[in-house]
């Protein structure tokens, strides 16, 4: 709670309805060099809500995520959030190759001090939730890419983060590994409510899981366009063959290649 | 700006076989697959060296009955007077032995001894830029220098008495102790760092728990690497200063002075084993200690 990042001035709107756990207020980052990565930046994400940036490669969604998480400081504008338990998925699962997944699962939680039977007991819940249940002993070098992954969700579900901020998590990992992930990371958020920001440049993926689709320009990176995502959860597979789905999609597209329709 | 997680930390080769981290995207490499029986394999493994033995133990004897005439058959003895009088005459082997331990003895000490220096300064060097870029051009001169140029200035300053010769060792095996963990402690992905920052983590902390593991592989290549030496150096030492506790050094000195042709090459014969028993000793512990996550395994023999 004592983190929660403001500036002299907080912005208007935010945190105005009280469920709002991430606030983007013209967010602009030059790089050192001069590259300038994002610009005029405002956006919130509430509890409950599920928002997806999608973008072309080096449009500045990773930086936006860094911003937010604080491993990045803007150098315009303002975030609001709660930096205390943020969960934070990267695009590898940065799993410690000396730990096996039960140790690699536990990790934040003792960086947080928490004692060991409330560890072990976090663990084997966020463990049970991945579908990792009897691979507890097992060390990353002879894991799948997508176990892996999941070893990665479940040690950022033991610390049941208000904000989850998702670094194009499935991008590494093959097309049915991908469905079946975003199909569990949609039930998890049905049911843990968290405040969800993913990165993707899939499509499919973003539609499929979110509650409201953001479309990223090229660099500098500006939110060109943005649609609400009508459908209800729990969404099932089948619900990307729709014919509403592929409408939906086939518009974040067309926005994605630069028209602003 | 897109950070590329899988990224090990590169740093100059020159720490030799320390930089094998690999991003770790698969598991095992493939076994190649089984067509042949175990008899035949182990057979494969076992007898090309075997055979090449033989053939060098082959050329021995002909150098020694063929190609020199028998005023000069001192300089090479046959293989079996070797064996008869430097290994299997008790008096002679256990003299061999009893220097093989005190510089073993020397070795450990000067090898411990640098093992403390170099994670010392390997940490320090890791925790600060600034401090890395100090002390490491000392490094590399202490390391540049000969041991043949430093040993006679350490019986200078120090005599020639066991503190000398420990260190001797510590000064030849200091070096890769150090640029092998220093590598190994800068080789935690970018990533995993990342993950230590965003939970807060004490300096302490990002040490034991992310820098300090990651290090293992690249710690014990250098640890390998400085074991070696450390034996040499002993060696080295014990050679030159000629006096006080016999080691091997002064054995072979001794030897060589009074044409022990068969002694002499009993006692080259066992510093080599105690360099490979010393290689081996290390690689099991290396095993012991980082096989299970590591993909490199044993590596070596």
């Amino acid at each position: 709670m004592a983190d929660t990042v403001t500036s002299a001035s907080a912005p208007a709107g935010a945190g105005a309805n009280g469920r709002t756990a991430l606030a983007f207020d013209e967010i602009g980052m030059v790089f050192p060099d001069g590259t300038e990565a994002l610009r005029d930046i405002s956006f919130q994400v509430d509890r409950g809500e599920f928002v997806t940036i999608v973008g072309p490669s080096g449009c500045g969604k990773s930086t936006l995520l860094k911003i937010a998480s604080g491993l990045l400081t803007n150098t315009a504008g303002t975030v609001q959030v709660d930096r205390e338990r943020i969960g934070y998925v990267f695009q590898d699962a940065t799993l410690l190759p000396w730990r096996n997944v039960q140790a690699n699962v536990e990790l934040f939680a003792e960086l947080h001090k928490i004692g060991k039977a409330e560890r072990r007991k976090l663990a084997d819940e966020a463990i049970e939730l991945v579908g990792l249940k009897g691979f507890e002993n097992h060390y990353p070098k002879s894991l799948s890419g997508g176990m892996k992954m999941r070893a990665s969700l479940a040690r950022t579900l033991t610390l049941r983060p208000p904000v989850f901020l998702f670094d194009e998590p499935f991008g590494a990992v093959d097309e049915i590994t991908r469905e079946h992930l975003n199909d569990e990371t949609q039930q998890l958020f049905q049911r843990e409510g968290f405040a969800g920001l993913f990165i993707t440049h899939s499509i499919s993926e973003a539609v499929f899981m979110s509650t409201r689709v953001l479309v990223m320009s090229a660099r500098p990176g500006q939110i060109v366009a943005e649609y609400e995502v009508p459908f209800d959860y729990p969404r099932v597979p089948d619900l990307r063959f729709d014919p509403e789905f592929a409408n939906l999609a086939g518009e974040v597209s067309h926005a994605l290649r630069g028209g602003h329709s | 700006m897109t950070t590329e997680l899988t990224d090990t930390v590169g740093v100059d080769g020159a720490a030799g076989p320390g930089g094998d981290q690999t991003p770790t995207f698969d598991a095992a490499p493939p076994e190649p697959y089984r067509t042949k029986s175990r008899a035949r394999q182990t057979a494969e493994t076992v007898l090309p060296p075997l055979v090449l033995g033989a053939a060098i133990i082959g050329l021995w004897y002909v150098v020694t009955y063929v190609f020199l005439d028998p005023g000069k058959r001192f300089l090479l003895r046959p293989p079996h007077e070797v064996w008869q009088v430097g290994f299997a005459d008790w008096e002679n082997f256990s003299e061999i032995l009893g220097g093989l331990w005190s510089s073993t003895r020397v070795a450990m000490i000067g090898l411990a001894i640098a093992i403390a220096i170099g994670f010392f300064l390997a940490i320090i060097m890791s925790q600060a830029k600034v401090i890395e870029r100090g002390i490491f051009p000392f490094m590399v001169v202490l390391q540049a220098i000969p041991i043949l140029a430093i040993v006679p200035l350490i019986s200078f300053w120090f005599g020639t008495g066991q503190t000398a010769r420990i260190l001797v060792c510590v000064i030849i095996s200091l070096f890769p102790i150090i640029v092998n963990t220093l590598f190994g402690l800068q080789s935690a992905e970018r990533g995993t760092h990342d993950l230590f920052t965003l939970h807060n983590a004490s300096r302490l902390t990002r040490l034991r728990k992310l820098m300090l593991p990651a290090a293992m592989p690249a710690i014990f290549a250098g640890l390998r690497i400085s074991a070696g030496l450390s034996v040499i150096g002993a060696i080295v030492g014990d050679f030159f200063f000629g006096r006080g506790d016999v080691g091997i050094g002064q054995l072979l000195q001794r030897y060589a002075n009074q044409l022990d042709g068969e002694q002499l090459l009993a006692a080259v014969f066992m510093s080599s084993a105690l360099g490979v028993a010393v290689f081996l000793i290390f690689g099991w512990i290396q095993n012991l200690a980082i096989s299970r996550w590591h993909e490199s395994g044993s590596g070596g023999i």
